[in-house]
């Protein structure tokens, strides 16, 4: 599929690339949605999921353009081919939306989260717990006798095996952010 | 660059948008802005008597003129009353521009008195809305939210003004410097897509043209270059409920309207259409019915100003995105340089196909010398108006059916319905901003005596105002569409659909200084119709209908076009559980 640079008002996603027929399979897809850094507009995009239904797996946002106060808004969405293309339709006619950007089709990108685990424990389960960390290339942020906190980043895949790994070490808590995401290459 | 205090800011940037009329209602959150109105003569102010009253009458004036309408309200209860009609004029794509005061900024957020999250409450209504926090701020924002209201597909937009920030002094932008560049929809059709549609004109069979309320809001250019397309194909054209008037009722090729109460050709046509072209509408589901069943042998064009209403629903495989007269003119050229050719033997025979379908009268009542037929009334109101500068107006349920199958609609911007939401009450408002709009025209609305009595207080707007309008109420003391359903899908259990303890509409008209006239006999209702059009001022007609007249041809909820019931077949159980659970 074509690279697509969505702007405002176009549909070269949805009327022009449309695949061939309107397909029921779920399909997970990384947006990036930019847009003017004014109030209330985090709320617009979250009303426009759930006032029609679609699903948010993750989302982070913060301003990446401080000078054209722009912000970045990255979606991680799941749905049908059809409901993925209704969803850039419609966040690309918000008024305050300029560019709205499918990470999934447009080409390879990179996607990272990051993620803060608390492991408390002594002994055995907390050497193996560093070791663990080291696999991972987690990195310890603190540290007391009795407790870890490790930061690590990296796909939502590679977050979760950690999870998985570290909870019987002793895992207390977790913290985790929404994906970071950019297509590759100039 | 100009000093001056917010409230003269919104009075100056109306004057300089052009505005020559708001509809609106004081309160303590904007009594700054109507001291300013107060003060000056260019503006007019139409006091309504309701919030929701002001939205819809600005509806109807947006509508009936192509121009955007204007509101201003007060805040909290203001704001709030206004929400049905914004999501009215959203839901019908009309372009609006309210303004609603605010508690002063350093109060918001501490439950002050009349204070509500207006800009939260109407996000997901509006186009787009802002609140104002700096006075000089405000000039750009009216600004932009005329240009986001009118832009590609229009609809309405919101300024909320906290009372400080009207007080305050600030410098005024005028219009020319507001910046507006970056919300810029698309207008012009991709050419090879065009070219698509060209193609597919020149090879069909069985053609439809099925055009919606896109083409009226593309301008009267729009519905100029339709009739061109269309008489030039000899294609057959129907239209959605909004859509009325964009080609005219009496042009050769209309099939009248389609839809859930649409006439059997047009739904037969659509259904055994080869190639659908959609201009301006929405594939909405008063009009698909089943999806799965829906115009199945056609290739589907679809000509619209909004990404995201290609392919929601239906799957189309000739999508053009821009502006319905921009796209039509370009159709039009390219096929007439290409010759103007069709398969004018194959066009032949499917217009023999839809006579055929056309031969079922489908709009065929049973008539009564006793009683007055609800289809004979708007028949007979017909007859006495056609040809006059007429502007229709309607509320929602039976009768807004009746009227768009009875009333020929020749013209664009002469139909004012609430179509997408479907809100009872729209009608006497909206026929009140109609009038304001055209001082010397007849506006009418066709009302049901339900849907009338919902924003009955407005007739003390059209009363002050001196405003003609006639208020066309076909009274079958039921709340007939609701009663209609629960004979066909609920067993004839009619669940609270009386309009139980009616007023007296005649004495309820004169108590507003308004004449009223009751008519329940077929013989004098001419003669009545005639009464209430001489009349110089507004009138309530009380046209007292056969109660339980059944609105047909229908297509039940759930069902495809080719299973429509007709108005003499056995309707009982004709909808099975699955279509109830629809709306
Ligand atoms: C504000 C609102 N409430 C409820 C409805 C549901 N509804 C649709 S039609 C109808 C009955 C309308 O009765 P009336 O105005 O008398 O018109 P009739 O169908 O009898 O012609 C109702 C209650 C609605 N459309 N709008």
């Amino acid at each position: 599929m074509s690279p697509l640079k969505i702007e405002q008002g176009t549909s070269r996603h949805s009327a022009y690339d449309l695949r061939a027929s309107f397909a029921e399979i779920q399909e997970s897809h990384t947006l990036a949605v930019i847009v003017d850094n004014e109030p209330g507009v985090l709320a617009r995009v979250i009303g426009l999921f759930s006032g029609r239904g679609y699903n948010i797996e993750s989302l982070t946002v913060a301003e990446t353009d401080h000078a054209g106060h722009r912000s970045r808004i990255t979606i991680v969405t799941t749905g049908t081919p059809q409901v993925i293309e209704q969803i850039k339709a419609q966040l690309g006619r918000m008024v305050p939306v300029h560019e709205v950007h499918d990470l999934t089709v447009e080409g390879p990108a990179v996607q990272r989260e990051l993620a803060l685990f608390k492991v408390v424990g002594r002994g055995e389960a907390r050497i193996e717990a560093l070791r663990l960390a080291e696999i991972f290339r987690a990195n310890v942020v603190d540290s007391t006798l009795q407790s870890f906190v490790f930061e690590i980043t990296g796909n939502s895949e590679k977050i979760d095996a950690f999870a998985e790994l570290i909870r019987p070490l002793g895992l207390k808590e977790m913290a985790r952010t929404g994906a970071a995401a950019l297509a590759r290459g100039g | 660059m100009r000093e001056m205090t917010g409230a003269k800011m919104v009075v100056q940037a109306l004057r300089d948008q052009g505005v020559e009329v708001v509809f609106g209602y004081p309160g303590g959150a904007v009594l700054p802005i109507y001291d300013e109105l107060f003060l000056q003569n260019d503006i007019r102010h139409i006091l309504v008597r309701h919030e929701q009253g002001a939205v819809h009458a600005a509806e109807g004036y947006a509508r009936s003129t192509g121009r955007p309408g204007v509101v201003l309200v007060t805040s909290g209860p203001g704001a709030t009353n206004a929400v049905t009609g914004i999501v009215d004029a959203l839901m019908d794509s009309i372009p609006i521009v309210v303004l609603t005061g605010q508690v002063p900024t350093f109060m918001v957020g501490t439950d002050a008195f009349q204070e509500a999250d207006t800009v939260g409450i109407t996000r997901p209504c509006t186009k787009h809305n802002w609140l104002v926090r700096d006075t000089d701020r405000l000039a750009e924002t009216i600004h932009q939210a005329f240009h986001v209201a009118v832009s590609g597909r229009p609809g309405p937009v919101l300024v909320d003004i906290p009372k400080d920030v009207q007080f305050a002094t600030g410098t005024y932008l005028p219009p020319a410097r507001a910046r507006t560049d970056h919300y810029r929809p698309r207008t012009e059709g991709d050419p090879a897509q065009i070219l698509r549609l060209v193609e597919a004109i020149e090879e069909a069979e069985r053609p439809v043209f099925y055009t919606g309320g896109g083409v009226i809001n593309a301008g009267p250019e729009a519905s100029r270059l339709l009739r061109a397309l269309v008489d030039a194909t000899g294609f057959p054209v129907t239209s959605t409920l909004m859509g009325l008037g964009a080609y005219p009722a009496s042009g050769r090729h209309w099939l009248g309207m389609l839809g859930m109460h649409g006439l059997y050709e047009a739904n037969l046509a659509m259904h055994g259409a080869d190639l659908m072209i959609n201009v301006g509408a929405r594939f909405d589901d008063r009009i698909t019915g089943r999806i799965k069943d829906f115009s199945p042998g056609s290739r589907k064009a679809h000509i619209d100003i909004d990404p995201s209403s290609i392919n929601k629903v239906i799957r189309t495989d000739i999508p053009i995105l821009g502006d319905a007269g921009r796209v039509l003119a370009e159709v039009l050229r390219i096929w007439s340089e290409r010759g103007a050719r069709t398969r004018r033997e194959a066009v032949a025979a499917w217009w023999d196909e839809i006579g055929r379908w056309r031969r079922v009268d489908c709009l065929a009542y049973r008539a009564s010398a006793t009683t007055i037929k609800p289809q004979f009334a708007l028949q007979r109101l017909e007859a006495a108006t056609r040809g006059m500068d007429r502007y229709l107006t309607t509320d929602v349920g039976q009768h807004q059916m009746w009227a768009a199958q009875f009333l020929g609609l020749e013209a664009p911007n002469r139909w004012m319905t609430s179509g997408g939401l479907g809100t009872m009450g729209y009608g006497l408002p909206a026929s009140i901003g109609v009038q304001v709009a055209h001082p010397e025209a007849l506006v009418i609305n066709v009302s049901g005596d339900a849907s009338w009595l919902m924003n009955v207080q407005e007739m003390g707007t059209a009363a002050q105002f001196r405003l003609p309008v006639k208020q066309f109420i076909l009274n079958n003391e039921r709340l007939g569409m609701v009663r209609q359903w629960q004979q066909l899908l609920h067993g004839e259990r009619y669940s609270q659909s009386w309009s139980e303890s009616l007023p007296d509409f005649v004495r309820l008209a004169e108590s507003f200084g308004a004449r009223g006239i009751r008519c329940d006999n077929p013989a004098e209702l001419d003669g009545a119709i005639a009464a209430m059009l001489a009349h110089p001022g507004p009138v309530v007609f009380d046209c007292v209908v056969e109660k339980h007249e059944n609105c047909f041809p229908m297509i039940p909820s759930g069902k495809p076009h080719n299973e429509m019931l007709l108005g003499e077949a056995r309707t009982e159980g004709a909808i099975g559980a699955a279509g109830a659970v629809l709306v």
